[in-house]
């Protein structure tokens, strides 16, 4: 028994050390680098407040795409109700912060979890459906959370949730951002991962092969639902104005999109695709009139050509910068 | 009694409307497997012919109503040919952002072309109203309404069940490859499939504009999601299943409006669908399909 605890404690020690090697001192360089640079750029002012807005609306989109595409790319569940669960942690997030004066963590913590939970109790009955009616039912689920918020005085109802406070700056969009990164791309390296994408790849034979099929669609949906209560979070404290109707079907749809965009699969196609996307609507804000006309039109296209996404399943890196042909380039390539 | 009586008359015509809608998805869902969430834009698409008939040039409500199903049935090949033929062999979730960019084409473009305003339908029909069993109130609209439905699904049936093209498309849903071995052109009978299920959207947008007397350009989004439901409950790809299902949506959705849950109404509707899927995702009407490995 002692000789045990020696061991995991030995192996542990291990685990913390191995946790400081080269590549990911370099990242966590990479990380803080970033974020003082554009600290920088936001406190002399070169980044104004309309190209901040935008940079927020990517990050939060940046969120909810990776939690999306953990489940529909990863894991491939659709889901077309992710709105939903982005809903839930924004009025969490604004009863926190506004109607009780807790601290923006308090607000956030208990918005991710709440929406991990609801994410929960919905996946517990509906991950037993498969492909379309999977979509549907969590269509269903998007359309009646939004239907309950509507009905509930306590946050404004129809006419929506006033004067949420604004706490929503770069270092928590950015932190929530790279924790997302983190967390998802261990996530999918992990055991748990391999599980997932392996019930993408034929659920009925990673059953065969002893995963726990059920379990690991599940823990898929949670983590995604974290982080949409997270992204819902953040959304709140900056547009400080919450109404049920933004976070309708089209909402879901438009997460799918960009995770489509950037290829089912792919965490930098994620980020690319919410990039591009936002970038695009950003700048057709100009035409108000043809705005959804000409989104729809390149939707449309992206689907007809592109089908697989930006990325496909593969992952952007640096790698072809090194000396081609190493072992460790052929196995990021895969 | 009365009250519930009158509930009824109105569960009904409300329910024709999704039953029309709901036949087109199913029959669309039942040929080629693909949700067709431009469904419910093409019924917007029909009130709207059929506003621009009765408004601009005093049509009369028999002639805009089959010339708007034309149009819809033109509308709904030209979607097929353009955006559904290209994606036929690819992912299902490509198809299904395919559709929704459809949708929103429509949808938008029609906005473009119409502004966002609500319009008001003219009165195309006789305003008579006569009592039933003491109280019970039949507008000649509600006549109108359950007639045509009525009429459209027994043409339909006779179209599916007595006519070579019907055959086609019977043979088409059971196995797409089996039937173009026999000779059946598995391309034109899914150019009919469209045609037919988006003429009796168009209709059900006339009905709808004639009955409720406002249109806009977004009003296909939730008719169009709540036909689905409809579809669903009776099992997707079951032609009097989606009949069933549309009926069985529009009482329960008037009962529950009268009941006091009028602001609750999209979530039980959406709540039934989940049930269903939960307990009989085949539908109430359908079969059970085992799974092959």
């Amino acid at each position: 028994m002692g000789s045990l605890a020696k061991m995991s404690k030995k192996r542990y020690r291990g685990g913390i050390l191995k946790l400081f090697n080269k590549k990911n001192i370099i990242s966590l360089a990479v990380i803080l680098a970033v974020y003082f640079i554009v600290q920088f750029f936001i406190s002399n002012g070169s980044i104004n407040d309309y190209i901040f807005t935008n940079v927020v609306l990517i990050g939060i989109n940046i969120i909810l795409a990776l939690g999306l595409n953990l489940i529909t790319g990863f894991t491939g569940q659709f889901s077309l109700g992710h709105a939903g669960f982005m809903s839930i942690g924004a009025y969490i997030c604004a009863i926190v912060t506004a109607k009780l004066g807790l601290p923006f963590a308090i607000g956030i913590i208990l918005a991710a979890i709440s929406a991990a939970v609801i994410g929960f109790l919905i996946g517990l009955p509906t991950l037993r459906l498969k492909g379309d009616y999977l979509a549907i039912a969590t269509l269903g689920f998007g359309e009646i959370i939004k239907n309950i918020f509507f009905n509930i005085d306590y946050v404004g109802g129809a006419s929506g949730f006033n004067d949420i406070p604004f706490y929503t700056n770069w270092t928590w969009l950015y932190f929530s951002v790279v924790l997302t990164v983190v967390v998802v791309n261990n996530f999918i390296k992990s055991y748990a991962g391999r599980a997932c994408i392996a019930i993408r790849e034929d659920e009925t034979a990673a059953e065969a092969m002893g995963v726990n099929t059920t379990n690991y669609k599940i823990l898929a949906f949670v983590i995604g639902a974290f982080f949409a209560g997270i992204a819902g979070a953040l959304y709140a404290n900056y547009i400080c104005l919450l109404k049920p109707d933004s976070f309708g079907f089209l909402k879901s749809i438009d997460i799918l999109v960009i995770v489509v965009f950037g290829g089912m699969g792919s965490i930098t196609g994620s980020i690319f695709g919410a990039i591009a996307l936002t970038v695009i609507s950003a700048f057709l804000q100009s035409f108000p009139e043809l705005r959804m006309v000409i989104y729809s039109l390149i939707l449309f296209f992206i689907m007809i050509y592109r089908p697989q996404g930006l990325m496909g399943t593969k992952e952007f890196s640096l790698g072809f910068l090194k000396k081609r042909g190493g072992l460790n380039a052929k196995a990021q390539d895969k | 009694m009365q009250q519930l009586l009158q509930q009824l008359v109105n569960g009904i015509s409300l329910g024709s409307t999704y039953a029309l809608i709901a036949l087109g998805y199913t029959m669309v869902y039942g040929i080629i497997n693909l949700i067709n969430f431009a469904h419910g834009d093409i019924y917007m698409v029909g009130a709207y012919v059929g506003f621009a008939l009765t408004t601009f040039f005093h049509m009369d409500f028999i002639s805009s109503l089959i010339i708007s199903m034309v149009v819809c049935a033109i509308l709904g090949v030209i979607i097929e040919k353009v955006a559904y033929k290209p994606i036929r062999n690819s992912t299902r979730i490509a198809a299904l952002i395919t559709a929704i960019s459809v949708s929103l084409f429509l949808e938008y473009g029609m906005m473009y072309f119409v502004k966002a305003e609500t319009r008001t339908f003219p009165n195309v029909l006789p305003d008579w109203k006569f009592k039933i069993f003491g109280g019970v109130i039949i507008n000649v609209r509600d006549i109108y309404i359950i007639v045509v439905t009525v009429l459209l699904m027994v043409l339909l049936q006779y179209v599916i069940h007595r006519t070579k093209v019907g055959k086609a498309m019977r043979a088409v849903s059971l196995d797409a490859e089996a039937a173009q071995l026999m000779g059946i052109d598995v391309n034109r009978t899914i150019s009919y499939t469209f045609a037919i299920g988006s003429a009796l959207a168009g209709a059900a947008g006339v009905l709808v504009g004639v009955y409720y007397n406002t249109i806009d350009p977004l009003m296909g989004i939730m008719p169009g999601l709540k036909a689905f439901v409809a579809a669903v409950i009776g099992g997707i790809g079951i032609i009097p299943g989606a009949m069933f299902g549309g009926f069985f949506l529009g009482i329960t959705e008037t009962m529950v409006s009268a009941n006091g849950g009028a602001l609750y109404k999209d979530a039980v509707a959406f709540a039934i669908l989940i049930i269903i899927l939960i307990v009989k995702p085949n539908g109430l009407l359908g079969k059970n399909v085992k799974e092959k490995v």
